[in-house]
Formats: structure tokens, C-alpha cells, sequence
């Protein structure tokens, strides 16, 4: 087991392609919460095999995607603070902000820079011990772990110029805000493979039992997202309605328990800002008490300024599953990977860029450019 | 070499002893050949017949990489742009941009391995030049090559003769290179057996060029990767690319790394493959001949030129479905989860 080929082989597929088109009968509009997700499904043209009766949204899972306009401003001001080292992922390097990016940000003097893990940071901080070094915590249920471990062990060691700014988000919360909103209708969930591997399977539940849509936790190769949506059409054609794991090499039930105990040993939840949803209640993580002086909100004397929202972008109302990138009329016209307008057509999870550049999934030969 | 130290010295690009022991002593021993030996302020040669002349700075970091280092790239990246046009190169410049404090170990290992790639290529370096910048000013050591060589009679080979029905050929693995590169950058640690592809292809072009003479475009898919050199050409000649991802020939390791990155191969680099469109009737011919070499060993077929959506390229996935392959937009940069 490699555990890559095997999951993209194409004559598995092709059987599973063929029991969905056997079983499904009732329509049923499945959402994929997670960007990765979105990715594959676009990536592999996955939506032009399936039969007409399945409809694929996407949802808000992605990190990146889903950070508030004034919570990017934060992080910008951040990284002007006179000495200060902001480090942060990739992704967040191109997003823009309200009046300019990290990006923009860096070419005019200031220190930022891209890491892999929380790990380098704290070692950056290290290695510049009279600068402060901030980390932009940005990322959901699988990511915060590595931070508060990052947090846990700057204490040990006593490095005292290592901050964290928290944008951490919840996704269970979210579900909950958006299937309340009664915007979208679903018939199914696809549930994020990755951060139910740290949460498990029980956070799910509610969805199945309270709302009677059916969950499944999926992985992210094509054959995984092949199996999550026979798994589901299966149940939505049963009239069942359960949290079932298909991703069973990566999600225990019970989740990862280590993994939260450091998240909520440092973090604990907080209401939180999401693009296109406003505030929801407990759906992010800000630092406990006892944590305060690594909290770079608290710790540094910086304007954000005014927030201000792109002209004519409808991010919010992708990640709300209520449109699609082809409603925008931005769409590969003004807003473009190069020239990005909104968060979604930068991330490389974002539904935005996965439309331009794969096209829109059903000819494969519409995308942008 | 130098009673200086072991480190280069911003006296060192001055012009004067010092300058003048570093290339008598660290260069031209290794460099050595009739025309730069001379050490005149330009080489001068014949040339006869159609000529092709190309550019190419280097700024690779690291500088020493598995598989190859930036001396070697910088022979290899110019004899292959020559290569893509078929001409036969021939002679190469040599500019170096040190940072000061450089070991002049590491100097004269860049130079042996450019020495190295010029004899496996059959090209020889004629002119040169050494600046020294101050720390800071440069990352360890900038190069930049210039090359000529000669395009065989018959020879039209240009990016913009792909002709609808023409297959699309790649001469072995894509994404070796840049996989190789991450693997050593600061800050990103993954242990991995892969090595740079970086290769000279000219001796792999002559080889192919006998073959056949309609070979009609050719490319090496360095920055972007494979992705946007078959977009390139797709709009440069007016037609559309169709590929195959089950044909795409990728190492194990390339998929590994790139799917823990959140990294496509399609757009990673490659310094030692080229992409050959050429006319379907030979296409069998032209892959028997590069799969004898070296260089060419796991080439593959990957596809064909088609006439409808001119200047695009679409992709058939595993799945049997079609998707867009587009162009590299800005670095390809890891994702967050």
C-alpha cells in the first residue's frame, strides 16, 4: 500500500461510477464542506460522471477562503509593526485584504515569510530572539493542534518574542449557522477528511440526527470521493440518515484525542468572523488566559483601519453554497489567479480558482484564461 | 589558489591580482581551450550556415542540489534552449555574479561541474566574465550563459508549427528537478532518493532529428513545468493539446512529495526533459530512437494536437473524465491543510 496510486486507480472507479448510476434515483444536491474536496472533484472531473440526478455544491471549508476581510487586515498590520517577523503558509501570502496583501506588504519592507509548519516559526523566533515573531494562525480543527503545540512549547523553552494571531475556525459550528440559515437545501454532507480525523465522528451526528441529512467523512484521492457519494446516495435513497466514515485509513471515531487535548489545553472557543456568514457562536479559538502573552492581538499596538468589502465579489455567497463562480460576473475577467478580486480565487482550495483552472466540471473545457 | 583566504573577496571581481589569480589559476585550468585561452576581450571564430544564439541567467538556490549544481544547469539550461531550435551548439559565455564571502571551494566545484556538462554536451566555453557584489547583494552565486550554435539545413522547428493530428511526446519523468530542489530548500526538510533531471538534450535532438525531419516543435518544459510549455505552445501555433494524465510519466516519489506539498507535477520544473511535437506518422519511429538513450529512456507519448479549442489544453483524468490544464499563474505556493 502506497496509499496514493491505489486510490486513483481507474477500473475501481469505473465500478463505483457505475453503482451510483444504478442506485441513484431521487435527486440529491450533496455538499462537499472542504475545499480539498472541491479540488479533487474538479481536478478529476469527478461531476461529469456522475448521473444527472446528484448535484454537487461547495461549501465553506476553506481556511483561507473563509477569513474575514478585517481578520487579513489584522495580519497585515501585524507584519508592519516596526521589527516584527509575520509568519504564515503560502496560501495567505496572495489574499487580498482591504487595501492591499501580505504580498503587497512584503515588497514594501516588511518581514514576512512563507513556513511549512509552526515548527520553523518558533525555530525563526529562535534564531531572531530581539524581534518579535508572529505566527498567522490561520486553519480549522487540523491545523490549531500544531499551533497550540507550538504555544506549549515556546512556554517550555521560555521563548518570550513568539506570537500567535488565532483566526482558527470550528467547522461543526458553521454546518450548524449555515443549515439554520435555510438557504440551501442538502440532501447530503461530505464531511472534511482531515479534520475529522483530529474531531472524529461524533461532532457530525447532530447533522444526521437534528437536520436528517446524511454525513459521510470522506479522503481526498478520487476513489474516495467516488465511494463517499455511493455511500450517500445509498442512504439518501434508503431515506437514512447517519454519519458513516469512509476514510477509514485516516478517521477513527473517536478522532484524535492528543491532537484536541493540546488544541483546548492553549485555546478555547470563541464566536468567530466568517466571509459571507457574519458572526457565528464558538466557531473560532482565541487563546486561554493563561496563554495571554503569546496573543499578538493583545500584545502589539496596531491599526487594522476601516474594513472594506471587494466591489461586485460574491465570495460570501459561494461559501455559502448559494451561487457559483460562473454567477459572478468578476469571473475570469476581472478576477483572475493573477489578478485576484476575492479570497476564493486565490487559495488553491478555493472554489474560484479550482473553476478557472480546471474548468467548470461539466465539459472540462470552460474553464478561465 | 589564492593567499587570500578560503573565502571570495569583493577584490577578487576588482580586476586586478587577485582577479587575475582567481581565472589563471581556479578557471582556466579546467576551462582551458584554444579560444579562451587566448583571454582577448571577445572570442573570435567562423561560423558558417544558420545561426542560433540564446540567453539564460541563473539564480537557482540551493546552490548545490542532488543531482546537479548551478554550474551544471547553467550549461545544460543554454545548450538545451540552442537544442530546441535543432541547432547544434557550439560555443557558450560565461558570466558569474559572486556574492562576496563565497568559499572558493564552492567556486571551483560550480566550475568543475561546468566544465563537466560542456564536455558531455561537446561545447566549450569561450568568453567570460567575474563580477564580485557585496554581501547581500546576490544569493551565493548568479550565472548567466550565452550560447551560438548552428541549425542543421532543412531544420524549422519553432513553437508554432504544431499542426492538428501531430502527437505530443515527452522525453522521460516530469517534476524531478524542482521536487529535488524543495527537498534542500531551508525550512522545508523531506529526505528523498530524487535528483535532478538537469541534462544537456542536444545529443538527444541530433538523434531524433535523424530520424526524422518532421519533428515540429520542440521545447524544454523548465519553469511552469510541462502545463504551461504545452500551453505555450498550444497558442503559439493556434490549436488545441489533448493529453492523458494515465500516459504523464511521474516517479513515485514526484507524486509522493507534490501530494504532501499540495503540489501538481504538471507545473513543476524539469532541467533535462523536452516536449516534442511531432508528425503522427513518425511518432513511433522518433520514441523508438529516444527511449535509446539515456536521456530519452522513459519518454512517452502523452497525447495529440487537435483542432478544436485552439490555444487550450485539456487534460483526460484517470477517471475518463476531461478537465482544463491551464497555465502557471505566480509560484506554485504549498497549501494550508
Amino acid at each position: 500500500m502506497k496509499f496514493i496510486d491505489e486510490f486513483r486507480r481507474s477500473d475501481l472507479a469505473q465500478g463505483v461510477i457505475r453503482r451510483i448510476h444504478h442506485n441513484s434515483t431521487k435527486k440529491a444536491r450533496l455538499m462537499e464542506f472542504c475545499g480539498g474536496h472541491t479540488v479533487t472533484i474538479m481536478k478529476n472531473g469527478i461531476r461529469q460522471l456522475l448521473p444527472p440526478t446528484i448535484e454537487m455544491l461547495s461549501g465553506p471549508g476553506c481556511p483561507v477562503c473563509v477569513t474575514d476581510n478585517a481578520d487579513l487586515d489584522k495580519a497585515i498590520a501585524l507584519a508592519k509593526v516596526p521589527g516584527a517577523i509575520l509568519t504564515t503558509f503560502g496560501d495567505m501570502l496572495k489574499v487580498p485584504g482591504s487595501r492591499s496583501s501580505l504580498q503587497e506588504a512584503k515588497a514594501e519592507g516588511a518581514d514576512v515569510r512563507m513556513v511549512y509548519s509552526t515548527m520553523d516559526a518558533l525555530q525563526i523566533a529562535r534564531e531572531n530572539a530581539a524581534r518579535p515573531v508572529i505566527f498567522l494562525g490561520i486553519g480549522f480543527e487540523t491545523t490549531a493542534p500544531t499551533v497550540a503545540a507550538s504555544i506549549l512549547q515556546a512556554k517550555q523553552e521560555g521563548i518570550s518574542n513568539y506570537y500567535v494571531l488565532s483566526l482558527h475556525k470550528l467547522c461543526p459550528p458553521v454546518i450548524r449557522a449555515l443549515l439554520d440559515s435555510g438557504e440551501v437545501k442538502l440532501h447530503g454532507l461530505i464531511c472534511p477528511g482531515h479534520v475529522s480525523a483530529i474531531i472524529g465522528s461524533k461532532p457530525w451526528e447532530f447533522i444526521a440526527r437534528d437536520y436528517r441529512i446524511p454525513c459521510v467523512i470522506s479522503g481526498f484521492e478520487p476513489l474516495d470521493v467516488l465511494q463517499t457519494v455511493d455511500m450517500l446516495i445509498s442512504q439518501v435513497e434508503a431515506g437514512d440518515s447517519r454519519v458513516e466514515i469512509a476514510y477509514r485509513r485516516g478517521v477513527r471515531p473517536e478522532g484524535n484525542q492528543r491532537a484536541l487535548e493540546l488544541m483546548y489545553q492553549v485555546f478555547e472557543p470563541c464566536p468567530a468572523r466568517w466571509r459571507g456568514m457574519g458572526t457565528v457562536p464558538d466557531s473560532g479559538l482565541k487563546l486561554r488566559r493563561e496563554f495571554a502573552r503569546f496573543d499578538a492581538e493583545l500584545a502589539f499596538d496596531f491599526d487594522p483601519g476601516p474594513t472594506l468589502e471587494p466591489q461586485g465579489c460574491i465570495c460570501g455567497d459561494l461559501l455559502r453554497g448559494v451561487k457559483t463562480p460562473r454567477d459572478c460576473r468578476l469571473f475570469a475577467t476581472v478576477c483572475t489567479p493573477a489578478t485576484p478580486v476575492g479570497p476564493c480565487m486565490v487559495s488553491s482550495e478555493g472554489s474560484c480558482a479550482a473553476y478557472y483552472h480546471y474548468g467548470d466540471g461539466t465539459s472540462g473545457e470552460q474553464g478561465g484564461q | 589558489m589564492s593567499k587570500a583566504g578560503n573565502r571570495i573577496l569583493l577584490a577578487h571581481g576588482s580586476g586586478g591580482k587577485l582577479a587575475h589569480d582567481l581565472i589563471e589559476k581556479g578557471f582556466l585550468p579546467q576551462l582551458s581551450n584554444p579560444l579562451l585561452d587566448k583571454l582577448d576581450d571577445s572570442a573570435v571564430f567562423d561560423l558558417s550556415g544558420r545561426l542560433a544564439f540564446t540567453t539564460d541567467s541563473y539564480v537557482v538556490s540551493p546552490i548545490f542540489f542532488p543531482g546537479g549544481d548551478i554550474g551544471r544547469l547553467a550549461v545544460c539550461g543554454t545548450v538545451n534552449d540552442l537544442s530546441m531550435t535543432g541547432a547544434v551548439p557550439l560555443y557558450l559565455s560565461l558570466a558569474l555574479i559572486i556574492e562576496e564571502g563565497l568559499p572558493q571551494e564552492d567556486l571551483i566545484r560550480v566550475i568543475t561541474s561546468v566544465q563537466q556538462a560542456a564536455a558531455e554536451a561537446g561545447v566549450q566555453i569561450v568568453t567570460g566574465d567575474t563580477k564580485v557584489v557585496n554581501r547581500g547583494s546576490a544569493d551565493r552565486l548568479f550565472i548567466n550563459t550565452a550560447g551560438v550554435g548552428i541549425v542543421p539545413s532543412g531544420l524549422e522547428i519553432s513553437g508554432s508549427k504544431a499542426q492538428p493530428g501531430d502527437k505530443v511526446i515527452v522525453s522521460g519523468t516530469i517534476g524531478d528537478h524542482g521536487i529535488a530542489v524543495l527537498s534542500q530548500r531551508e525550512g522545508l526538510s523531506f529526505s528523498t532518493e530524487l535528483k535532478s533531471d538537469c541534462a544537456p538534450l542536444n545529443r538527444l535532438v541530433a538523434e531524433m532529428v535523424e530520424v526524422s525531419s518532421r519533428i515540429h516543435c520542440l521545447r524544454d518544459p523548465t519553469r511552469g513545468g510541462l502545463a504551461t510549455t504545452l500551453n505555450e505552445l498550444a497558442s503559439q501555433s493556434k490549436v488545441g493539446i489533448r493529453i492523458e494524465e494515465e500516459k504523464l510519466p511521474v516517479r513515485e516519489a514526484v507524486s509522493a512529495a507534490c501530494e504532501m506539498l499540495g503540489l501538481d507535477p504538471l507545473y513543476v520544473a524539469n532541467e533535462g526533459k523536452l516536449v516534442a511535437i511531432v508528425a503522427s506518422e513518425d511518432a513511433e519511429a522518433i520514441l523508438d530512437r529516444m527511449h535509446r538513450n539515456l536521456y530519452g529512456r522513459d519518454a512517452a507519448l502523452i497525447g495529440e494536437v487537435r483542432q478544436q479549442n485552439p490555444g487550450r489544453v485539456v487534460m483526460k483524468t484517470r477517471l475518463g473524465a476531461s478537465r482544463i490544464v491551464d497555465m502557471l499563474v505566480g509560484d506554485p505556493l504549498p497549501r494550508i491543510c
